[in-house]
């Protein structure tokens, strides 16, 4: 069954390590079976697995990273929430005659300590997906979270947001009900916070309908997300005329966690498990939790004063120009 | 495309060597044909008539120059930050290197980039004002008309002005990657200050406002105004169009549409629009600024609401 599963989410750069894999597991099959001692061969292939999964994931291209921020079973926010939290409540609506499926959002306790937890929601299955809209919020979703920030905000409780959608949604309804007005509106109101802040990109990080629950004190991303300011093939499409390029779109776009921790629009990475989060969800939960965990530590030393003037700096300073002295 | 300009661009290639003494007067200015109705007007009656069509009422795009112009009292503008200028962060290349683009848009357009900021008097009264340009890059946003709008706010918030901003962008500068993204969140962050100091701001938006702009400044105004028939939206109609594979309704993200719904305020005939805004910043002047300078001098305004 799952090994069923495991085949039909397979990337093409995942392929050699995946057939080493099974065939280690068939040779120790066959080794219990005829009872035959192995273990010398079985360790020297599970190192050689090791090598390969470090040469694969070292040397992927911005392009390969794309796929695996897209991989259909890397965990989502709701896998995490369960994860990391201790009690979840979901909470629904956006008190204007919509509750969208696409972004979630609900009280938890994390550690013992009450938090808001936010964030984005594909679906784990085709029906699933259709139902949550592959991730994309409308404008009722970004006004739930708006109301939940401010819910946050009210009982002095941290706002936590995790980020993976490809976009918001681009449709008519979503024109209608003002999607730019939506998510204009959250980035001005979550300067006003006083409450600490922490965005982690989980998945992918795409456009305004990102950054939409996205201005943080702290913006961090899980290594092997991405963070874009329009998606691959809509750039390629657009800057080459040609949507095929988007493999050299989503190298010069600069958008993966390491060139955005160099540019300085993230404050940290969060390490995956070797084969990526989807390869051991348990273990990427653990790493988010610590991650989140050390930021929120230090983020509650400040007062409110202090956490919104480092959250507007931080975003004061992001930009890239030059002053020419007049002659 | 429709840039006048481009039109002139494509008749000087194809038309024949005689016509072009003629064609050269009408881009030399003499007469301007309407994009929209095709009708042909004396370029100065054009101008005085703020480009807006005498014959169709289609407003005709304003250059940043000519809005400045149209919206400040004569000789009291003051530009800001006329030194930034845009370099290319990411090193980014896809038909043609951003540098040499950029550098392109520079000679064609004497801007440095797609905005002016600076301040003014509008009927008298102080106003903070930026103007978009479309001819630059599609007025598309990056880090220089980030860090501008956001100088130009905050030197508002400091000074007490109200600010203005006329909008005309496809959205955000891809060949600035996540720097040209992170514009939305920094000018919002700008507009909660200013917004937090109960000061006045009202966006202008023009055609075509998309995009990123749309996703912040263009839809943060205290009061939002548009000018007719421009087009305003997040997603763009070709976007839209591909994702549903469906025509799309008669009128759909046309400033009417937007105030059809209860996203913009009023639309605002470009003839109007001084007499508007005037009009809409002194009804929204802090109450102490209106009383005598010898009221002034007795203290503060919450004082003197005491007193009474």
């Amino acid at each position: 069954m799952s090994k069923t599963k495991k085949k039909t989410f397979l990337l093409d750069f995942e392929k050699p390590l995946c057939e080493l894999e099974s065939r280690i597991d068939q040779i120790k099959t066959l080794a219990e079976e005829n009872q035959v001692d192995v273990s010398a061969e079985i360790s020297q292939l599970e190192i050689r697995a090791d090598q390969l999964r470090q040469e694969i994931f070292s040397t992927l291209t911005p392009g390969q990273r794309l796929q695996l921020a897209r991989h259909p079973r890397r965990p989502s926010t709701l896998d995490y929430v369960q994860a990391i939290s201790d009690e979840w409540l979901e909470l629904h609506g956006d008190r204007g005659g919509y509750d969208d499926p696409a972004l979630v959002g609900g009280v938890a306790r994390i550690d013992g300590r009450p938090v808001v937890i936010m964030g984005h929601q594909k679906g784990r299955d085709t029906k699933d997906n259709v139902a949550r809209n592959f991730g994309m919020a409308f404008p009722g979703g970004y006004r739930k979270a708006l109301r939940l920030m401010e819910h946050a905000n009210k009982f002095d409780l941290p706002i936590l947001t995790f980020i993976d959608t490809p976009g918001a949604w681009s449709g008519v309804e979503a024109e209608k009900l003002g999607q730019g007005e939506a998510i204009a509106y959250n980035l001005k109101k979550m300067f006003s916070f006083d409450v600490p802040i922490i965005c982690t990109v989980i998945g992918e990080g795409g456009s305004g309908g990102a950054l939409g629950i996205g201005v943080a004190d702290r913006l961090l991303m899980l290594e092997h997300s991405v963070y874009t300011v329009a998606s691959p093939e809509a750039c390629a499409a657009i800057l080459w005329k040609d949507a095929k390029k988007s493999d050299r779109a989503a190298a010069a776009l600069k958008i993966t966690s390491w060139d955005l921790k160099e540019l300085g629009i993230i404050d940290g990475i969060i390490s995956e498990p070797s084969s990526g989060a989807h390869a051991n969800p348990v273990d990427a939960a653990v790493k988010l939790k610590q991650a989140i965990w050390k930021n929120l530590e230090e983020l509650w030393q400040m007062t409110p004063q202090q956490r919104k003037e480092l959250r507007y700096q931080k975003f004061r300073n992001m930009g890239r120009f030059e002053i020419v002295e007049a002659q | 495309m429709s840039s006048l300009f481009d039109w002139f661009a494509n008749i000087r290639k194809t038309e024949p060597a005689v016509q072009k003494q003629q064609e050269r007067e009408i881009a030399d200015g003499l007469w301007t044909k309407c994009s929209s109705c095709n009708s042909v007007a004396y370029t100065k009656d054009l101008q005085a008539n703020q480009l807006v069509c005498p014959e169709c009422k289609y407003h005709n795009r304003v250059d940043s120059d000519e809005r400045i112009k149209q919206i400040t009292d004569a000789g009291t503008w003051k530009p800001l930050d006329e030194n930034i200028h845009p370099i290319d962060p990411l090193k980014f290349r896809d038909r043609k290197d951003y540098q040499a683009r950029l550098q392109d848009y520079q000679s064609k357009t004497g801007l440095t980039d797609a905005v002016t900021t600076g301040t003014g008097l509008i009927d008298g009264l102080p106003i903070a004002l930026g103007v978009m340009d479309f001819r630059f890059m599609g007025g598309s946003m990056g880090s220089v008309v980030g860090e501008k709008l956001c100088r130009l706010i905050e030197h508002a918030t400091a000074e007490s002005f109200p600010v203005v901003i006329v909008c005309a962008s496809g959205g955000a500068r891809m060949q600035e990657g996540m720097f040209s993204l992170m514009q939305m969140a920094k000018i919002s962050g700008a507009l909660q200050r200013h917004q937090e100091a109960k000061l006045l701001y009202i966006p202008i938006l023009a055609h075509p406002t998309m995009g990123g702009v749309t996703a912040s400044f263009a839809m943060l105004g205290d009061i939002i105004l548009a000018e007719p028939k421009a087009t305003i939206g997040f997603a763009g109609r070709r976007v839209i169009e591909q994702t549903l594979r469906e025509k799309l309704p008669d009128g759909f993200q046309t400033s009417e549409y937007l105030l059809e719904h209860g996203f913009v305020d009023s639309i605002v005939p470009r003839t109007q629009l001084k007499k508007t805004l005037t009009q809409l910043i002194s009804l929204h002047q802090p109450f102490y600024t209106l009383m005598s300078p010898l009221e002034q001098n007795n203290g503060h305004h919450s004082e003197v609401s005491e007193k009474v």
